[in-house]
């Protein structure tokens, strides 16, 4: 191995530099999460070991977990440039962009899911609605979930090439083939165990940018004297009250927008419906505990700012130079957004910190993608392969089929990461064409799950004419880029804005036409909708379970910990 | 064996990897306060590593200590 270790030792071209201690510090996370695989593998050998982790993890696992799925580095870093380039309006993805749909997870969704007993997303739209809608949503996220993971990874090679100076093609297949193996080897359990390690190497990795930055600031009003004072006439530290106009604040969106569109249909489509995430929870082992966890990952969710959009913060207030955008960057050889995040990480880490710092951001990055394919897995076998392909094989079959698919699901991901290396114009179209299905599934399992009227007509058509409204409005601006002024109600409105509008009207036309052909189809009858629908269901009470024990009791404390954080930073 | 029944816990895994990562960064730092390494950071004169360093130390005794297998029996 000398070569490989003078190769990662030199870092020619990199940001940063690593020493010995830091390379000591990357090496051993990686042995420890192959580890954590090895050992599991014994463990998963029935489809509820390898798909739902036994149905057996605590509510901190499992909603660590939840979370960690989350945090991708490309998260970390990316809403980190946000942070630099629009101020603290970025947190509004952390919090009325997750913590709402978070509790309403936990407190309306979770029951259904799990008492449906449902392996998935789709395969709850299957009991709900049946094989159409099941097909539709199975097909579109598993394709829509390699391809999201391979852009990850190359982006994630790319950060890695620009910051510590290693060549992609290493990146890409080392760590790439360490999540295929750990995954592979003990399933859901070993992504969920290696997602909560993950969780507390973010954690302990990025805390000391913040802590050091505001030292270095004098606190939170130093820090603000110094961005007043460096970026004069601009507002970047208060959350809401530059909402009132598309131009009064730098991302050009208004509260609307940002209320309508992120904070209702887009957060809960995500956290509600999107597998990834659902999954962790689903593998929780009681339904208390399934309740718990959504809130767990809520109220460190609420946190992820500190980590995150503090230090794009604290780079517009101590950093020497401006970032630019990446195109000025390239030409100027200067640094561009992306880079605030690494860039404070050299600023305040030495050697051996610096490596726990890169590990951070490696575990930020397997995570997500131990999610992705774990997900993809656990759809691809139980809705795609055994509902439409091989209906009557045994169990262990389904368990080699997912493990394959894990396999299979990494190797895809490589070949998009590559593909995306050659056209890097995919990119746009893959992240666009996955927030198609996000929105329209939420109205669609929210109707299946509140409303018993919706039938299995209204709820495939509801799916279908939404995600075709939503390509369809896409298109639109592409071809006649003055067409935003009718998606985003605003000429002035900026890409963000304009995913929000759009998932807003996709969502409405998910819904109007769900409830339309609802009323013109013939209704299940309700003996069908036992366990599946609000109205048809026995919900287990908790009258008796004392009150700091129960789940609405620790929401309404996150709630009020929201509302808290949206007041002081207005 | 059903999982519940084994012996070691996530928690223990995650302990000994903070202790190692204690180990090395409390190490590393020693290092650099003793002027040996080099110290071309904002607030060096912190010893961010060192502390942090010793802060991995104790969380990492503390979730080895409370999930040791030999506690879990």
């Amino acid at each position: 191995m000398p070569s490989l270790l003078s190769f990662l030792l030199v870092a020619p071209s990199g940001l940063i530099s690593l020493g010995a201690v830091d390379l000591a510090v990357i090496a051993i996370y990686f042995v420890v999460v192959l580890a954590i695989g090895f050992w599991l593998k014994n463990q998963a050998r029935t489809g509820d070991d390898f798909f739902l982790a036994g149905r057996e993890m605590t509510a901190w696992i499992a909603g660590l977990s939840f979370l960690s799925a989350n945090l991708g580095s490309l998260e970390l870093m990316g809403w980190a440039a946000a942070a630099y380039q629009y101020g603290i309006i970025a947190s509004h993805w952390y919090w009325i962009g997750a913590i709402p749909a978070m509790l309403f997870l936990a407190l309306v969704m979770m029951p259904f899911y799990y008492i449906s007993k449902t392996h998935s997303v789709p395969g709850y739209l299957q009991l709900r609605f049946g094989e159409d809608s099941r097909a539709l949503s199975a097909v579109s996220f598993g394709f829509m979930t390699v391809l999201m993971s391979g852009i990850n990874m190359y982006s994630m090679a790319l950060v890695m090439k620009v910051v510590l100076g290693w060549d992609i093609n290493f990146s890409i297949w080392v760590s790439s083939i360490t999540v295929a193996i750990y995954v592979a080897l003990g399933g859901l359990r070993s992504a969920i165990f290696n997602e909560v390690l993950q969780f507390m190497l973010i954690w302990l990795g990025a805390l000391v940018i913040p802590i050091v930055g505001l030292l270095e600031a004098g606190g939170w009003d130093g820090m603000v004297a110094r961005i007043q004072q460096n970026w004069p006439g601009g507002d970047y530290t208060h959350a809401w009250s530059t909402l009132g106009s598309f131009t009064a604040n730098p991302m050009g969106i208004h509260w609307t927008g940002i209320v309508l569109g992120l904070g209702w249909v887009i957060s809960f489509g995500y956290w509600t419906t999107d597998f990834l995430v659902v999954q962790r929870v689903l593998s929780a082992k009681d339904l208390r505990a399934a309740k718990m966890a959504p809130i767990i990952g809520a109220s460190f969710k609420m946190m992820v700012p500190f980590i995150v959009i503090l230090p794009g913060l604290l780079g517009l207030a101590v950093l020497p130079f401006k970032l630019t955008g990446e195109d000025v960057a390239v030409a100027t050889g200067g640094h561009s957004y992306n880079e605030v995040l690494p860039l404070m990480l050299a600023r305040y880490c030495g050697p051996g910190l610096m490596g726990l710092g890169i590990t951070a951001l490696i575990a930020g990055f397997m995570s997500g993608m131990a999610g992705n394919v774990s997900a993809f897995a656990t759809v691809w076998t139980y809705d795609i392969y055994r509902a439409f392909m091989k209906k009557d094989a045994d169990d262990r079959h389904y368990v080699a089929m997912g493990r394959w698919c894990t396999i299979l699901g990494v190797l895809v991901s490589i070949g998009t990461a590559y593909l995306v290396m050659q056209f890097k114009s995919i990119m746009d179209y893959v992240q666009a064409l996955f927030s198609f299905f996000i929105a329209p599934l939420f109205g669609t399992v929210l109707l299946g799950m509140l409303w018993k009227r919706a039938t299995p007509k209204g709820g495939f058509w509801g799916l279908l004419t939404g995600t075709g409204a939503s390509i369809a409005m896409w298109a639109w601006v592409k071809a006649d880029p003055s067409a935003l002024r009718y998606i985003a109600l605003s000429p002035n409105a900026k890409d963000m804005a304009e995913n929000m509008y759009r998932a807003l009207w996709s969502w409405i036309v998910c819904v109007l036409v769900t409830v339309v052909v609802s009323y013109l189809s013939k209704p299940k009858p309700e003996s069908e909708l036992v366990g599946l629908v609000y109205g048809c269901t026995e919900i287990p009470s908790e009258a008796h379970v004392p009150l700091m024990q129960r789940p609405v009791f620790w929401a309404a404390a996150v709630a009020v910990v929201f509302l808290i954080l949206q007041i002081r930073f207005w | 064996m059903s999982f519940h029944d084994s012996k070691y816990s996530i928690w223990f895994f995650t302990g000994i990897l903070l202790l190692i990562y204690g180990v090395l960064i409390t190490g590393a730092g020693i290092y650099n306060y003793s002027g040996y390494g080099s110290r071309d950071i904002v607030l060096s004169e912190l010893h961010i590593d060192l502390w942090w360093g010793l802060l991995l130390l104790v969380i990492g005794a503390i979730y080895c200590w409370f999930y040791l297998p030999a506690r879990r029996k």
